[in-house]
């Protein structure tokens, strides 16, 4: 099971766009998820809100996959049905994993929860395809569209400006500066103009 | 080969390649095409498969036989 940090496991797979593979989506990031089957209630409302959020992953440069054990035209058909039924198109690909090979690479598959079909597994990936995030939720559990988000802000924001965010931070909120290496520079960040708690919890604004 | 239908004919996903592959990067080429990076470049692979485009250097062209699918 791939780790954070770890280089994403290349694929290649028939999906409702065509065969892709993983380096297909060099340069963006991406967020992969599973979900357990098709035309079934909770993973319906959780591609109608991906879908309904899918301007705000790419104002991220971030694309979406999904994938599930189902093949290609079970997905086909899913996606026009929740069209028909619901006005909402599904505008990203989906994975047809019939033979797992994707979910096995990825530790999609939760025995405890399923023998048979993919959990609510989420994997966001770089624009250099390291595993940046990793989210697990149980088949009964909806995810959290505007968590996801928040976290490849949190991630952008980390990368860009070399700092890390606090507990429900949002995009435009204060983040942490990193702690100091030493006692030199533990004394003068005091003086630096931070919003500091201690030497070792500090603040600050950052300007995008 | 999902570009490629049964009947030998292509989808409207690789015309929209197909035509835009006038000796232009992939990048070009979904700008042009107005599609996701990602897709041209599966598009890309498949139809250079089977014929429908080569390759010269880092930019894209439609073959002949690819020309006769548009």
């Amino acid at each position: 099971m791939p780790l954070l940090g770890d280089k994403a496991p290349d694929f290649e797979a028939q999906t409702s766009q065509g065969t892709l593979r993983l380096e297909d989506f060099r340069g963006s990031w991406l967020v992969l998820f599973s979900h357990p089957a098709d035309f079934t209630p909770v993973c319906t409302t959780e591609f109608m809100a991906f879908s309904e959020l899918y301007d705000e992953f790419k104002k991220r440069n971030c694309e979406l996959l999904g994938l599930s054990v189902d093949s290609v035209s079970s997905h086909i058909a899913w996606a026009r049905n929740i069209e028909a039924k619901t006005g909402v198109k599904i505008p990203f690909p989906i994975i047809a994993d019939g033979n797992k090979e994707v979910a096995k690479k990825y530790g999609m598959l939760h025995p405890g929860q399923s023998t048979t079909e993919t959990v609510r597994a989420t994997f966001l990936i770089d624009s250099e395809g390291i595993l940046r995030l990793i989210l697990y939720y149980p088949l009964t559990t909806g995810r959290n569209m505007q968590e996801i988000l928040r976290c490849i802000d949190a991630l952008q924001t980390s990368d860009k400006h070399k700092v890390a965010t606090p507990a429900n931070w949002n995009k435009g909120d204060k983040v942490v500066v990193p702690a100091p290496i030493d006692q030199e520079s533990a004394e003068s960040r005091l003086n630096e103009g931070y919003e500091c708690v201690d030497w070792y919890l500090c603040k600050k604004e950052i300007k995008e | 080969m999902p570009c490629i239908l049964p009947d030998g004919n292509v989808t409207e996903t690789a015309k929209k390649v197909l035509w835009a592959a006038k000796e232009k990067t992939v990048e070009e080429i979904a700008k042009e095409a107005g599609l996701p990076l990602f897709r041209i470049r599966g598009s890309i692979r498949e139809l250079s498969k089977a014929g429908f485009v080569e390759q010269k250097g880092d930019k894209y062209l439609t073959t002949e036989e690819g020309k006769t699918k548009l």
